[in-house]
Protein backbone atom coordinates (compact mmCIF):
# COMPACT_ATOMS: atom_id res chain seq x y z
CA UNK A 1 0.00 0.00 0.00
CA UNK A 2 1.58 3.41 -0.87
CA UNK A 3 -0.10 7.06 -1.84
CA UNK A 4 -0.31 8.00 -5.63
CA UNK A 5 0.01 11.34 -6.82
CA UNK A 6 -3.07 11.70 -9.18
CA UNK A 7 -1.51 14.00 -11.57
CA UNK A 8 -5.39 15.55 -11.59
CA UNK A 9 -6.51 14.68 -7.85
CA UNK A 10 -2.64 15.09 -6.03
CA UNK A 11 -2.16 12.66 -3.65
CA UNK A 12 -4.39 9.33 -2.72
CA UNK A 13 -4.19 6.56 -0.78
CA UNK A 14 -3.78 3.51 -3.34
CA UNK A 15 -6.87 1.79 -2.46
CA UNK A 16 -8.67 4.50 -4.50
CA UNK A 17 -6.82 3.59 -7.46
CA UNK A 18 -6.53 0.06 -9.62
CA UNK A 19 -3.73 -0.87 -11.67
CA UNK A 20 -4.51 -1.47 -15.69
CA UNK A 21 -1.23 -3.33 -15.61
CA UNK A 22 2.23 -2.94 -18.09
CA UNK A 23 1.82 0.43 -20.19
CA UNK A 24 2.80 1.35 -23.75
CA UNK A 25 1.73 -1.84 -25.08
CA UNK A 26 0.31 -0.57 -28.48
CA UNK A 27 -2.55 -1.95 -29.67
CA UNK A 28 -2.14 -3.67 -33.24
CA UNK A 29 -2.89 -0.86 -36.14
CA UNK A 30 -3.91 -4.02 -38.39
CA UNK A 31 -5.42 -6.64 -36.06
CA UNK A 32 -7.09 -8.97 -39.26
CA UNK A 33 -3.29 -9.57 -40.49
CA UNK A 34 -2.07 -10.47 -36.83
CA UNK A 35 -1.23 -13.92 -36.08
CA UNK A 36 -1.85 -16.05 -33.35
CA UNK A 37 1.95 -15.88 -31.89
CA UNK A 38 1.03 -11.93 -32.26
CA UNK A 39 -2.05 -11.71 -30.71
CA UNK A 40 -0.96 -13.80 -27.81
CA UNK A 41 2.13 -11.55 -27.30
CA UNK A 42 -0.49 -8.37 -27.51
CA UNK A 43 -2.78 -10.31 -25.27
CA UNK A 44 -0.92 -12.27 -22.64
CA UNK A 45 2.68 -11.77 -22.25
CA UNK A 46 4.22 -9.84 -19.79
CA UNK A 47 7.46 -8.16 -18.85
CA UNK A 48 6.24 -8.66 -15.15
CA UNK A 49 9.65 -6.69 -14.31
CA UNK A 50 10.92 -6.98 -10.93
CA UNK A 51 12.32 -3.20 -10.26
CA UNK A 52 11.71 0.00 -12.20
CA UNK A 53 8.25 -0.65 -14.26
CA UNK A 54 6.04 1.09 -16.69
CA UNK A 55 2.26 1.14 -15.89
CA UNK A 56 -0.99 2.32 -16.48
CA UNK A 57 -3.36 3.44 -13.26
CA UNK A 58 -7.12 4.37 -13.20
CA UNK A 59 -8.09 6.55 -10.29
CA UNK A 60 -11.18 4.51 -10.01
CA UNK A 61 -12.64 6.09 -6.85
CA UNK A 62 -11.44 9.90 -7.90
CA UNK A 63 -11.37 11.30 -10.88
CA UNK A 64 -11.64 7.89 -12.80
CA UNK A 65 -9.08 9.70 -15.45
CA UNK A 66 -6.01 7.16 -16.65
CA UNK A 67 -2.33 8.08 -16.02
CA UNK A 68 1.06 6.34 -16.07
CA UNK A 69 3.01 5.83 -13.64
CA UNK A 70 6.89 4.47 -13.20
CA UNK A 71 7.15 2.62 -10.30
CA UNK A 72 9.98 -0.30 -8.73
CA UNK A 73 8.22 -3.59 -7.97
CA UNK A 74 10.59 -4.35 -5.54
CA UNK A 75 10.12 -2.03 -3.17
CA UNK A 76 6.57 0.00 -4.11
CA UNK A 77 8.66 3.52 -4.71
CA UNK A 78 7.03 5.52 -7.03
CA UNK A 79 9.73 7.05 -9.34
CA UNK A 80 7.42 9.22 -11.43
CA UNK A 81 3.62 10.14 -12.68
CA UNK A 82 2.33 11.40 -16.28
CA UNK A 83 -0.59 11.96 -18.14
CA UNK A 84 -1.90 9.57 -20.86
CA UNK A 85 -0.05 10.68 -25.02
CA UNK A 86 2.79 12.44 -23.09
CA UNK A 87 6.44 11.22 -23.47
CA UNK A 88 7.38 8.37 -20.69
CA UNK A 89 10.54 9.63 -18.26
CA UNK A 90 14.16 8.32 -18.73
CA UNK A 91 14.70 6.73 -15.26
CA UNK B 1 16.86 -44.64 2.86
CA UNK B 2 19.31 -43.33 5.63
CA UNK B 3 18.28 -42.71 9.14
CA UNK B 4 14.28 -44.21 8.98
CA UNK B 5 12.07 -42.47 11.46
CA UNK B 6 9.80 -45.30 13.24
CA UNK B 7 8.78 -45.65 16.98
CA UNK B 8 12.07 -47.70 17.40
CA UNK B 9 14.15 -44.74 16.00
CA UNK B 10 12.26 -42.63 18.48
CA UNK B 11 12.89 -44.50 21.57
CA UNK B 12 17.04 -45.14 20.50
CA UNK B 13 17.64 -42.01 20.28
CA UNK B 14 15.43 -40.72 23.51
CA UNK B 15 18.20 -42.47 24.93
CA UNK B 16 20.47 -39.49 23.43
CA UNK B 17 18.20 -36.58 24.57
CA UNK B 18 17.74 -36.88 20.84
CA UNK B 19 20.78 -35.03 20.13
CA UNK B 20 22.43 -37.95 17.61
CA UNK B 21 19.42 -37.70 14.95
CA UNK B 22 21.54 -37.49 11.48
CA UNK B 23 20.46 -34.47 9.27
CA UNK B 24 17.77 -35.22 7.18
CA UNK B 25 19.65 -33.59 3.86
CA UNK B 26 23.29 -32.46 3.16
CA UNK B 27 24.22 -29.06 2.10
CA UNK B 28 26.57 -29.96 -0.79
CA UNK B 29 28.44 -27.25 -2.81
CA UNK B 30 27.22 -27.80 -6.41
CA UNK B 31 29.43 -30.12 -9.09
CA UNK B 32 30.11 -28.55 -12.51
CA UNK B 33 27.51 -30.55 -14.50
CA UNK B 34 24.18 -32.39 -13.90
CA UNK B 35 21.61 -34.17 -15.59
CA UNK B 36 19.22 -31.87 -14.59
CA UNK B 37 19.17 -28.62 -12.82
CA UNK B 38 15.32 -27.53 -10.98
CA UNK B 39 15.39 -24.02 -9.91
CA UNK B 40 13.76 -23.08 -6.89
CA UNK B 41 13.52 -24.91 -3.86
CA UNK B 42 10.08 -24.90 -2.64
CA UNK B 43 7.66 -28.25 -2.44
CA UNK B 44 7.08 -27.91 -6.29
CA UNK B 45 10.62 -27.97 -7.12
CA UNK B 46 11.89 -30.52 -4.07
CA UNK B 47 8.97 -32.94 -5.49
CA UNK B 48 9.74 -32.91 -8.67
CA UNK B 49 13.55 -33.34 -7.53
CA UNK B 50 12.39 -36.49 -5.83
CA UNK B 51 10.38 -37.89 -8.93
CA UNK B 52 12.89 -37.38 -11.86
CA UNK B 53 15.47 -39.59 -9.61
CA UNK B 54 12.55 -42.21 -7.76
CA UNK B 55 10.29 -42.37 -11.09
CA UNK B 56 12.95 -41.19 -13.92
CA UNK B 57 16.06 -42.58 -12.13
CA UNK B 58 17.77 -39.09 -12.45
CA UNK B 59 20.36 -39.20 -9.96
CA UNK B 60 22.94 -36.52 -10.87
CA UNK B 61 20.44 -33.72 -11.06
CA UNK B 62 20.21 -30.52 -8.38
CA UNK B 63 17.92 -28.51 -6.83
CA UNK B 64 19.04 -24.50 -6.67
CA UNK B 65 17.41 -22.70 -4.03
CA UNK B 66 18.33 -18.59 -3.31
CA UNK B 67 17.39 -18.79 0.06
CA UNK B 68 16.24 -21.35 2.22
CA UNK B 69 14.12 -24.33 1.28
CA UNK B 70 10.26 -24.18 1.78
CA UNK B 71 11.01 -20.31 2.92
CA UNK B 72 8.95 -18.90 -0.12
CA UNK B 73 5.43 -19.38 -1.05
CA UNK B 74 5.54 -23.32 0.90
CA UNK B 75 6.28 -21.79 3.86
CA UNK B 76 3.45 -18.82 3.08
CA UNK B 77 0.52 -20.44 2.52
CA UNK B 78 -2.67 -21.38 4.30
CA UNK B 79 -2.16 -25.00 3.74
CA UNK B 80 -5.46 -25.85 2.31
CA UNK B 81 -5.68 -29.06 -0.20
CA UNK B 82 -9.05 -29.54 -2.13
CA UNK B 83 -9.89 -30.90 -5.66
CA UNK B 84 -13.14 -29.36 -6.16
CA UNK B 85 -12.68 -28.04 -9.47
CA UNK B 86 -14.60 -26.93 -12.30
CA UNK B 87 -13.34 -28.15 -15.84
CA UNK B 88 -12.39 -31.52 -16.70
CA UNK B 89 -8.30 -30.92 -17.18
CA UNK B 90 -8.35 -28.91 -13.69
CA UNK B 91 -10.27 -31.67 -11.77
CA UNK B 92 -7.66 -34.07 -13.12
CA UNK B 93 -4.76 -32.25 -12.23
CA UNK B 94 -5.70 -31.23 -8.58
CA UNK B 95 -7.26 -35.13 -8.29
CA UNK B 96 -3.89 -36.83 -9.15
CA UNK B 97 -2.63 -34.52 -6.17
CA UNK B 98 -4.48 -35.11 -3.85
CA UNK B 99 -4.41 -38.86 -4.43
CA UNK B 100 -0.64 -38.85 -4.07
CA UNK B 101 -1.08 -36.26 -0.75
CA UNK B 102 -3.15 -39.33 0.86
CA UNK B 103 -0.60 -41.52 1.23
CA UNK B 104 2.28 -38.97 1.19
CA UNK B 105 3.34 -39.97 4.42
CA UNK B 106 3.80 -42.82 4.14
CA UNK B 107 5.69 -42.95 0.99
CA UNK B 108 8.17 -40.17 2.31
CA UNK B 109 8.63 -41.94 5.60
CA UNK B 110 7.73 -37.96 6.97
CA UNK B 111 4.61 -37.25 8.82
CA UNK B 112 3.54 -34.28 7.02
CA UNK B 113 0.56 -33.84 9.12
CA UNK B 114 -1.77 -34.43 6.32
CA UNK B 115 -5.77 -33.78 7.67
CA UNK B 116 -8.94 -34.54 5.73
CA UNK B 117 -11.02 -32.23 7.57
CA UNK B 118 -13.14 -31.40 4.66
CA UNK B 119 -13.30 -28.05 2.79
CA UNK B 120 -16.52 -26.18 2.43
CA UNK B 121 -16.74 -23.45 0.31
CA UNK B 122 -19.99 -21.25 1.33
CA UNK B 123 -22.61 -19.49 -1.32
CA UNK B 124 -23.35 -15.87 -0.49
CA UNK B 125 -25.73 -14.43 -3.32
CA UNK B 126 -27.77 -16.48 -6.02
CA UNK B 127 -24.99 -16.63 -8.78
CA UNK B 128 -22.82 -18.17 -6.08
CA UNK B 129 -25.95 -21.08 -5.28
CA UNK B 130 -25.40 -21.56 -9.37
CA UNK B 131 -22.16 -21.99 -9.75
CA UNK B 132 -21.33 -24.10 -6.94
CA UNK B 133 -24.28 -26.53 -7.46
CA UNK B 134 -23.29 -26.79 -10.92
CA UNK B 135 -19.49 -27.14 -9.75
CA UNK B 136 -20.51 -30.64 -8.10
CA UNK B 137 -22.51 -31.91 -10.65
CA UNK B 138 -19.00 -31.34 -12.39
CA UNK B 139 -16.69 -32.74 -9.74
CA UNK B 140 -19.32 -35.71 -9.11
CA UNK B 141 -18.89 -36.49 -12.95
CA UNK B 142 -14.96 -36.37 -12.52
CA UNK B 143 -15.37 -38.55 -9.40
CA UNK B 144 -14.26 -36.22 -7.02
CA UNK B 145 -16.35 -36.20 -3.73
CA UNK B 146 -18.94 -32.93 -3.39
CA UNK B 147 -22.42 -32.44 -2.06
CA UNK B 148 -23.92 -29.60 -1.89
CA UNK B 149 -25.23 -28.60 1.80
CA UNK B 150 -28.23 -25.85 2.13
CA UNK B 151 -27.95 -23.83 4.62
CA UNK B 152 -29.13 -25.75 7.84
CA UNK B 153 -26.80 -28.38 6.85
CA UNK B 154 -23.45 -26.04 6.91
CA UNK B 155 -24.48 -24.76 10.19
CA UNK B 156 -24.72 -28.30 11.44
CA UNK B 157 -21.25 -29.00 9.62
CA UNK B 158 -19.26 -25.69 11.17
CA UNK B 159 -21.90 -24.50 14.42
CA UNK B 160 -19.87 -21.13 14.71
CA UNK B 161 -21.13 -20.34 11.04
CA UNK B 162 -23.45 -17.30 11.36
CA UNK B 163 -26.42 -17.94 9.31
CA UNK B 164 -28.60 -14.86 10.24
CA UNK B 165 -29.85 -14.34 6.72
CA UNK B 166 -29.74 -10.13 7.92
CA UNK B 167 -25.76 -10.02 7.31
CA UNK B 168 -24.59 -8.33 4.54
CA UNK B 169 -24.16 -11.73 2.81
CA UNK B 170 -25.62 -14.08 4.06
CA UNK B 171 -24.98 -17.97 4.13
CA UNK B 172 -27.18 -19.63 1.65
CA UNK B 173 -25.78 -23.13 1.28
CA UNK B 174 -22.13 -24.17 0.07
CA UNK B 175 -20.69 -27.29 -1.21
CA UNK B 176 -18.66 -29.75 0.91
CA UNK B 177 -15.28 -31.59 -0.14
CA UNK B 178 -14.96 -34.25 2.47
CA UNK B 179 -11.66 -35.62 0.84
CA UNK B 180 -10.08 -32.66 1.07
CA UNK B 181 -8.29 -30.67 3.93
CA UNK B 182 -4.99 -29.16 4.76
CA UNK B 183 -1.21 -30.51 5.60
CA UNK B 184 1.41 -29.19 7.21
CA UNK B 185 3.39 -27.14 4.58
CA UNK B 186 6.99 -26.89 6.25
CA UNK B 187 6.91 -30.50 6.31
CA UNK B 188 6.06 -30.74 2.60
CA UNK B 189 9.27 -29.42 1.39
CA UNK B 190 11.21 -31.43 4.42
CA UNK B 191 9.68 -35.05 3.71
CA UNK B 192 10.69 -34.04 -0.01
CA UNK B 193 14.20 -32.86 0.39
CA UNK B 194 14.80 -35.77 2.97
CA UNK B 195 14.01 -38.60 -0.04
CA UNK B 196 15.35 -36.28 -2.82
CA UNK B 197 18.65 -36.10 -0.84
CA UNK B 198 18.53 -39.33 0.01
CA UNK B 199 18.26 -40.67 -3.46
CA UNK B 200 21.39 -38.33 -4.32
CA UNK B 201 20.13 -35.18 -5.15
CA UNK B 202 22.02 -31.97 -4.36
CA UNK B 203 20.17 -29.73 -2.79
CA UNK B 204 21.68 -26.19 -2.72
CA UNK B 205 20.52 -23.47 -0.56
CA UNK B 206 22.19 -20.06 -0.62
CA UNK B 207 22.26 -20.22 -4.46
CA UNK B 208 20.29 -17.65 -6.86
CA UNK B 209 20.18 -18.03 -10.60
CA UNK B 210 21.71 -15.04 -12.32
CA UNK B 211 21.40 -15.83 -15.72
CA UNK B 212 20.65 -18.83 -18.52
CA UNK B 213 23.55 -19.51 -20.53
CA UNK B 214 22.22 -20.81 -24.30
CA UNK B 215 23.67 -21.97 -27.58
CA UNK B 216 20.83 -21.13 -30.48
CA UNK B 217 17.83 -22.31 -28.71
CA UNK B 218 19.24 -25.39 -26.71
CA UNK B 219 20.16 -24.38 -23.04
CA UNK B 220 23.71 -24.92 -21.79
CA UNK B 221 23.96 -24.58 -18.38
CA UNK B 222 23.42 -21.74 -15.56
CA UNK B 223 25.50 -18.39 -13.72
CA UNK B 224 25.07 -18.63 -10.13
CA UNK B 225 26.30 -16.91 -6.99
CA UNK B 226 27.85 -20.30 -6.67
CA UNK B 227 29.49 -20.11 -10.43
CA UNK B 228 28.80 -21.66 -13.55
CA UNK B 229 26.75 -24.85 -13.85
CA UNK B 230 26.51 -26.76 -17.30
CA UNK B 231 22.82 -28.50 -17.35
CA UNK B 232 21.33 -29.43 -20.49
CA UNK B 233 17.91 -29.50 -18.98
CA UNK B 234 16.48 -26.66 -16.51
CA UNK B 235 13.42 -27.09 -15.00
CA UNK B 236 12.03 -23.40 -13.59
CA UNK B 237 9.48 -23.69 -10.51
CA UNK B 238 10.18 -20.01 -9.33
CA UNK B 239 6.79 -19.46 -8.37
CA UNK B 240 6.56 -15.61 -8.20
CA UNK B 241 9.71 -14.84 -9.45
CA UNK B 242 8.68 -16.59 -12.52
CA UNK B 243 9.13 -14.23 -14.63
CA UNK B 244 12.12 -12.96 -13.67
CA UNK B 245 14.21 -16.26 -14.61
CA UNK B 246 12.41 -16.26 -17.61
CA UNK B 247 13.54 -12.96 -18.92
CA UNK B 248 17.59 -14.01 -18.31
CA UNK B 249 16.82 -16.92 -21.38
CA UNK B 250 15.06 -13.85 -23.41
CA UNK B 251 11.52 -15.34 -22.74
CA UNK B 252 8.17 -13.85 -21.90
CA UNK B 253 6.11 -15.64 -20.28
CA UNK B 254 1.85 -14.62 -19.31
CA UNK B 255 1.96 -13.87 -16.45
CA UNK B 256 1.25 -11.06 -12.99
CA UNK B 257 3.09 -11.47 -9.87
CA UNK B 258 1.23 -10.01 -7.05
CA UNK B 259 1.70 -10.17 -3.38
CA UNK B 260 -0.79 -11.99 -1.37
CA UNK B 261 -1.39 -11.89 1.98
CA UNK B 262 -1.98 -14.33 4.96
CA UNK B 263 -2.15 -14.08 8.52
CA UNK B 264 -2.69 -16.26 12.15
CA UNK B 265 -4.60 -15.37 15.08
CA UNK B 266 -3.35 -15.93 18.86
CA UNK B 267 -3.51 -19.52 19.85
CA UNK B 268 -7.42 -20.88 21.21
CA UNK B 269 -8.74 -23.85 22.04
CA UNK B 270 -10.60 -25.98 19.23
CA UNK B 271 -13.03 -24.31 17.75
CA UNK B 272 -12.76 -24.81 13.95
CA UNK B 273 -12.26 -28.31 13.00
CA UNK B 274 -13.06 -27.76 9.15
CA UNK B 275 -11.86 -25.46 6.08
CA UNK B 276 -14.19 -22.98 5.10
CA UNK B 277 -13.74 -20.55 2.16
CA UNK B 278 -16.07 -17.78 1.30
CA UNK B 279 -15.50 -16.95 -2.03
CA UNK B 280 -17.33 -13.70 -2.46
CA UNK B 281 -16.49 -11.85 0.19
CA UNK B 282 -12.86 -13.92 0.15
CA UNK B 283 -12.01 -14.91 3.85
CA UNK B 284 -10.76 -18.47 4.44
CA UNK B 285 -10.35 -19.76 7.75
CA UNK B 286 -9.24 -23.33 9.36
CA UNK B 287 -7.40 -23.88 12.66
CA UNK B 288 -3.65 -24.91 12.89
CA UNK B 289 -2.53 -27.56 15.11
CA UNK B 290 -1.48 -25.12 17.64
CA UNK B 291 -4.33 -23.63 17.66
CA UNK B 292 -4.04 -20.62 15.58
CA UNK B 293 -6.86 -19.72 13.25
CA UNK B 294 -5.41 -19.32 9.86
CA UNK B 295 -6.46 -17.08 7.65
CA UNK B 296 -6.53 -16.06 3.77
CA UNK B 297 -7.02 -12.69 2.39
CA UNK B 298 -7.18 -11.67 -1.34
CA UNK B 299 -4.06 -10.15 -3.70
CA UNK B 300 -3.18 -6.92 -4.00
CA UNK B 301 -4.47 -5.56 -7.63
CA UNK B 302 -0.93 -4.74 -8.48
CA UNK B 303 2.92 -6.18 -9.64
CA UNK B 304 4.84 -5.98 -6.67
CA UNK B 305 7.27 -8.48 -5.54
CA UNK B 306 7.67 -6.57 -1.66
CA UNK B 307 6.41 -9.68 -0.03
CA UNK B 308 4.04 -7.40 2.07
CA UNK B 309 0.79 -6.66 0.88
CA UNK B 310 -1.99 -3.85 1.64
CA UNK B 311 -3.30 -2.90 5.13
CA UNK B 312 -6.78 -2.58 3.02
CA UNK B 313 -6.65 -6.03 1.85
CA UNK B 314 -6.05 -7.58 5.15
CA UNK B 315 -8.80 -5.38 6.89
CA UNK B 316 -11.54 -6.39 3.93
CA UNK B 317 -11.11 -9.81 4.48
CA UNK B 318 -11.08 -9.37 8.49
CA UNK B 319 -14.40 -7.72 8.13
CA UNK B 320 -16.23 -10.93 6.33
CA UNK B 321 -14.55 -13.11 8.58
CA UNK B 322 -15.87 -10.85 11.64
CA UNK B 323 -19.42 -10.96 9.81
CA UNK B 324 -19.65 -14.85 9.60
CA UNK B 325 -17.78 -15.60 12.98
CA UNK B 326 -19.01 -13.01 15.53
CA UNK B 327 -17.24 -15.17 17.97
CA UNK B 328 -14.06 -14.10 16.69
CA UNK B 329 -14.32 -10.79 16.88
CA UNK B 330 -12.01 -10.51 20.24
CA UNK B 331 -9.57 -12.08 19.04
CA UNK B 332 -6.10 -11.10 18.43
CA UNK B 333 -3.57 -11.21 15.15
CA UNK B 334 -0.26 -12.86 16.16
CA UNK B 335 1.23 -12.70 12.62
CA UNK B 336 0.84 -11.13 8.84
CA UNK B 337 2.90 -12.15 5.88
CA UNK B 338 2.69 -11.86 1.99
CA UNK B 339 4.00 -14.23 -0.46
CA UNK B 340 4.55 -13.43 -3.88
CA UNK B 341 1.89 -15.04 -6.44
CA UNK B 342 2.15 -15.42 -10.11
CA UNK B 343 -0.92 -15.89 -11.88
CA UNK B 344 -1.80 -16.42 -15.42
CA UNK B 345 -4.81 -14.59 -17.12
CA UNK B 346 -6.89 -17.90 -17.25
CA UNK B 347 -6.01 -18.67 -13.27
CA UNK B 348 -4.94 -21.88 -14.20
CA UNK B 349 -0.72 -23.68 -14.19
CA UNK B 350 1.64 -23.61 -16.54
CA UNK B 351 3.50 -27.20 -16.96
CA UNK B 352 5.06 -27.03 -19.82
CA UNK B 353 8.21 -27.50 -22.61
CA UNK B 354 9.19 -23.99 -23.62
CA UNK B 355 10.64 -23.43 -27.54
CA UNK B 356 13.67 -23.57 -26.05
CA UNK B 357 15.23 -26.83 -25.78
CA UNK B 358 15.58 -27.94 -22.24
CA UNK B 359 14.22 -25.28 -21.17
CA UNK B 360 10.85 -26.24 -18.74
CA UNK B 361 8.91 -23.92 -16.43
CA UNK B 362 6.27 -25.01 -14.23
CA UNK B 363 4.94 -21.78 -12.94
CA UNK B 364 1.47 -19.74 -12.93
CA UNK B 365 -0.49 -21.84 -9.55
CA UNK B 366 -1.35 -18.23 -8.90
CA UNK B 367 -3.01 -18.13 -5.21
CA UNK B 368 -3.68 -22.13 -5.27
CA UNK B 369 -0.23 -23.84 -5.86
CA UNK B 370 0.21 -25.68 -2.48
CA UNK B 371 -2.47 -28.25 -3.14
CA UNK B 372 -1.14 -29.34 -6.18
CA UNK B 373 1.95 -29.71 -4.34
CA UNK B 374 2.57 -33.39 -5.44
CA UNK B 375 0.98 -33.50 -8.39
CA UNK B 376 3.08 -30.95 -9.87
CA UNK B 377 5.86 -32.29 -9.45
CA UNK B 378 5.03 -35.37 -10.44
CA UNK B 379 4.08 -34.73 -13.78
CA UNK B 380 6.58 -31.75 -14.02
CA UNK B 381 8.93 -34.61 -13.36
CA UNK B 382 7.26 -36.88 -16.26
CA UNK B 383 7.91 -33.64 -18.29
CA UNK B 384 11.27 -33.27 -18.30
CA UNK B 385 12.31 -36.62 -18.03
CA UNK B 386 10.46 -37.53 -21.38
CA UNK B 387 10.35 -34.10 -23.03
CA UNK B 388 6.92 -34.55 -23.29
CA UNK B 389 3.85 -33.62 -21.31
CA UNK B 390 2.25 -36.09 -19.25
CA UNK B 391 -1.46 -36.71 -20.52
CA UNK B 392 -2.33 -35.16 -17.00
CA UNK B 393 -0.56 -31.63 -18.05
CA UNK B 394 -1.07 -31.63 -21.20
CA UNK B 395 -3.82 -29.28 -21.51
CA UNK B 396 -1.44 -26.77 -19.02
CA UNK B 397 1.14 -26.14 -21.80
CA UNK B 398 2.26 -22.29 -22.59
CA UNK B 399 1.35 -22.91 -26.16
CA UNK B 400 -2.63 -22.64 -25.07
CA UNK B 401 -2.06 -18.83 -24.48
CA UNK B 402 -1.51 -19.00 -28.55
CA UNK B 403 -4.18 -21.37 -29.54
CA UNK B 404 -6.59 -19.94 -27.37
CA UNK B 405 -7.61 -23.19 -26.15
CA UNK B 406 -7.35 -21.98 -22.11
CA UNK B 407 -8.05 -23.42 -18.96
CA UNK B 408 -10.17 -21.16 -17.68
CA UNK B 409 -10.66 -21.62 -14.25
CA UNK B 410 -11.27 -17.72 -13.34
CA UNK B 411 -14.17 -16.96 -11.50
CA UNK B 412 -14.98 -20.65 -12.31
CA UNK B 413 -12.71 -22.00 -9.32
CA UNK B 414 -13.65 -22.46 -5.45
CA UNK B 415 -11.82 -18.82 -4.83
CA UNK B 416 -11.75 -15.89 -6.42
CA UNK B 417 -8.06 -15.62 -7.89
Amino acid sequence: MFVINCPYCGERDQSEFSCGGEAHILRPKQPTELSDDEWAEYLFMRKNIKGVQFERWNHAHGCRKWFNMVRDTSNDKIHAVYKMGEKPPVI
Amino acid sequence: MKNKYSIFSLIKNAFSQHENWKQAWGNPEPKKEYEAVIVGGGGHGLATAYYLAKKHNMKNIAVLEKGWIGGGNTGRNTTIIRSNYLWDASAGLYDHALKIWENLSQELNYNIMFSQRGVMNLAHNLQDVRDLKRRTHANRLNGIDAVWLDTKQVKEFCPIINISQDIRYPVLGGTLQRRAGTARHDAVAWGYARGADAMGVDIIQNCEVKGIKRNGDQVEGLDTTKGFIKTKKIGVVAAGHSSVIANMAGLKLPLESKPLQALVSEPVKPIIDTVVMSNAVHAYVSQSDKGELVIGAGTDAYISYTQRGSHDVVEGTLKAILELYPIFSRMKMLRQWGGIVDICPDASPIISKTNIKGLYFNCGWGTGGFKATPGSGDLFAHTIANDEPHKLNAAFNLNRFVSGDLVDEHGAAAVAH
